[in-house]
């Protein structure tokens, strides 16, 4: 076991190198130079050469890695250059990371109460129209897309399509919440998370439904199971006490492994519904080239989930004695 | 999971079925209603798209400004946009560009992934390390997210590039909108395939049938190509079909933002964007803009979905009976 987790946080340091240089080198040499994008097409070469020294983007290309770094370590990411020109992309990224984790936390609760419960009741209705359902409940979730979601569930329950709600003769609404309303983020308490947290929690539900189903199939397969029957254990608690329990490991990595997404803003559905999350603020940054932005918040979501897997990993070999040895 | 698979394969072999193992996939899928679906889905998709000249009964690009935002007709099934140009036949030459990048983006991750994770689960040592270690990397990055990093970065000098060696018609037709989408999924998307052959190729190796094929001489690469991956192929499959699901749905959402496949290039996703802006001004009149399209992106999703369920139970009948 020690060696184990050695191993892997000797691996920790280089993976995130690799990671950091990557990223910058996709940030710095794909899109071609920064201060053209900055400026624009009528800069003049002189003002050109001149924000060039200033941002430092005249030197080799491991002095600015090394300087990237360098001034990453001490948390400052650089600044913003298009959107929010001038202001520090740390600065940025704290302001709208709590919404995203928030929101996040959220959807995954969502996910989580009502995958479970689904992929248990499957298995157990296993090959009846429950389970056809449920079944089809999993796949429509991994399968409508967001972009379609989106506009559909806004107007669905949004105030401008009161016809649907009202012959219905159920009168609420959840809008209006996009930004081209003029529609304003309240925070998480209110209403205007429920859409967003719902459709970002299609996939956990899909994903965590699909799980505990299969999950719950091969338990109650085995033969423990077998012998808790045979020696008249009520089916209620061979389930609840012996099947279900082997079936939620695997969910528990899963979310595990979810704490690591907790950082990334889902960047279809944010900025669709105006929460000034990190997707909103990815979203933004990728549309106007904002280079630093996007590489800070690559960086920021792959060592997050980086940790997060190895949390994971090192957890899991405690709580489990037989993953040890591997 | 991996586990109960290998276990299913090795059964097979020491029971004599009349039928072949193809024929016997084939009757379990043919069961399968939502496979079936599935498949009959994919198969109408792969047609249209083969046969989109012939299908579409306008040119897609043609716009017709005195017919603007029409429902839909008679002789515009699928109604127009607001250039005017025909939905339908968006749609069916949307078609050919969703297929184009699933099968591209399923060959490279196919010719990348099969040999890199059958090399790593095969030989071990440094190879191994030497794979899994650039997969994790690759892993460590978030998703789309990551996609659309390389989308986005890689095509500014994609697009120079070609302008550099004289390739300015090419520059600006919409073909390199291709390349930059296929590249950005491929790239990503091979690892997740190198981890399963590895874990698969890992599983079968000691098995009998490989260590007498080794005993009498079989060329390495013969080993690999003609015992191994024939009984590691299995979830393969299954992850391919479910991926193209995926892999449609990255590229229609690459094209929303724009990123991906532009106009007058259709892709089911540029096509959802430019209506979406129309359909939020004038809900519910217009609704036919924006449902189309996504109901036929999402179709196409749900049957890869369905046919790769349907596989994996055809495939596993011990975990699914």
């Amino acid at each position: 076991m020690g060696a184990f987790v050695i191993r892997r946080l000797l691996w920790l340091p280089v993976l995130l190198f690799f990671v950091s240089l990557i990223t910058f080198a996709l940030g710095l040499y794909g899109p071609g130079d920064p201060v053209q994008v900055m400026l624009g097409m009528h800069a003049t070469p002189a003002t050109i050469e001149r924000l060039r020294h200033t941002y430092g983007f005249d030197q080799p290309f491991y002095v600015q890695y090394l300087n990237y770094v360098g001034n990453a370590l001490h948390g400052d990411f650089g600044y913003s250059l298009v959107k929010y020109r001038d202001q520090p992309v740390g600065k940025l990224i704290a302001e709208s990371l709590p919404v995203t984790v928030q929101l996040n936390i959220v959807s995954i609760l969502l996910g989580v109460v009502l995958g479970v419960p689904l992929g248990l009741v499957a298995a157990l209705k296993r090959d009846t129209w429950i389970d056809l359902l449920v079944r089809g409940i999993v796949i429509a979730g991994i399968s409508f897309p967001i972009i379609f979601l989106n506009p559909v569930l806004t107007f669905i329950f949004s105030r401008r399509h009161d016809i649907i709600i009202a012959a219905a003769h159920i009168s609420f609404s959840l809008g209006p919440f996009l930004p081209m309303t003029g529609g304003q983020w309240d925070g998480i308490f209110s209403t205007k998370v429920i859409l967003p947290a719902f459709i970002e929690a299609t996939g956990v539900i899909a994903v965590l439904t699909r799980q505990m189903r299969a999950g719950m199939l091969e338990e109650l397969g085995k033969d423990y199971v077998r012998t808790a029957r045979a020696k008249g254990l009520r089916e209620r608690l061979v389930v609840v006490r012996h099947a279900m329990r082997n079936a939620l490991i695997p969910i528990a990595t899963i979310l595990g492994l979810m704490l690591g997404s907790l950082v990334a803003g889902d960047f279809l559905v944010e900025p669709w519904f105006g929460v000034p999350g990190v997707g909103a603020l990815a979203f933004d940054a990728l549309f106007s080239r904002d280079y630093y932005v996007i590489m800070a918040l690559t960086l920021l979501i792959a060592i997050t989930y980086v940790l997060a897997n190895l949390l994971v990993d090192v957890m899991y070999g405690l709580l489990d004695p037989r993953i040890r040895q591997a | 999971m991996t586990a109960s698979i290998s276990v299913s394969m090795r059964s097979d072999g020491f029971t004599r079925h009349a039928r072949s193992p193809e024929a016997r996939l084939l009757s379990r899928l043919a069961r399968n209603l939502p496979a079936l679906l599935g498949a009959m889905v994919v198969l109408a998709v792969v047609i249209v798209a083969i046969f989109a000249p012939v299908i579409a009964r306008y040119p897609y690009d043609q716009t017709n400004l005195d017919a603007i935002e029409q429902a839909p007709s008679a002789a515009h099934w699928f109604g127009t946009d607001a250039l005017g140009r025909d939905m339908f036949s968006r749609i069916v030459w949307g078609a050919r560009s969703a297929v184009f990048v699933i099968v591209m983006v399923t060959l490279l991750g196919l010719a990348l992934g099969v040999p890199l994770g059958a090399a790593a689960g095969y030989f071990g040592g440094w190879v191994d390390t030497l794979v899994m270690r650039v997969a994790d990397i690759l892993f460590a990055f978030p998703g789309l997210l990551f996609v659309f990093f390389i989308a986005a970065t890689i095509k500014p000098g994609i697009v120079a590039w070609a302008r550099s060696i004289g390739l300015t018609d090419l520059a600006r037709s919409g073909y390199l909108d291709y390349a930059v989408v296929i590249f950005a999924l491929g790239v990503v998307g091979w690892a997740g395939l190198a981890r399963l052959v590895r874990g698969q190729v890992l599983a079968v190796r000691e098995r009998e049938f490989v260590l007498s094929a080794q005993a009498i001489g079989v060329p390495t690469w013969k080993v690999i190509a003609r015992h191994i991956l024939p009984n590691a192929l299995a979830p393969v499959i299954v992850s391919i079909s479910m991926g193209m699901g995926d892999i449609a749905l990255s590229e229609g959402y690459l094209s929303f933002l724009g990123i991906g496949l532009q106009p007058p290039t259709p892709s089911w996703g540029n096509i959802l964007a430019d209506n979406a802006g129309r359909y939020w001004r004038t809900f519910p009149q217009m609704i036919w803009l924006v449902l189309i399209p996504g109901v036929v992106l999402a179709a196409v999703v749900f049957a890869f979905n369905f046919l790769g369920d349907g596989l994996n139970e055809a495939l596993n009948p011990e975990i699914s009976p």
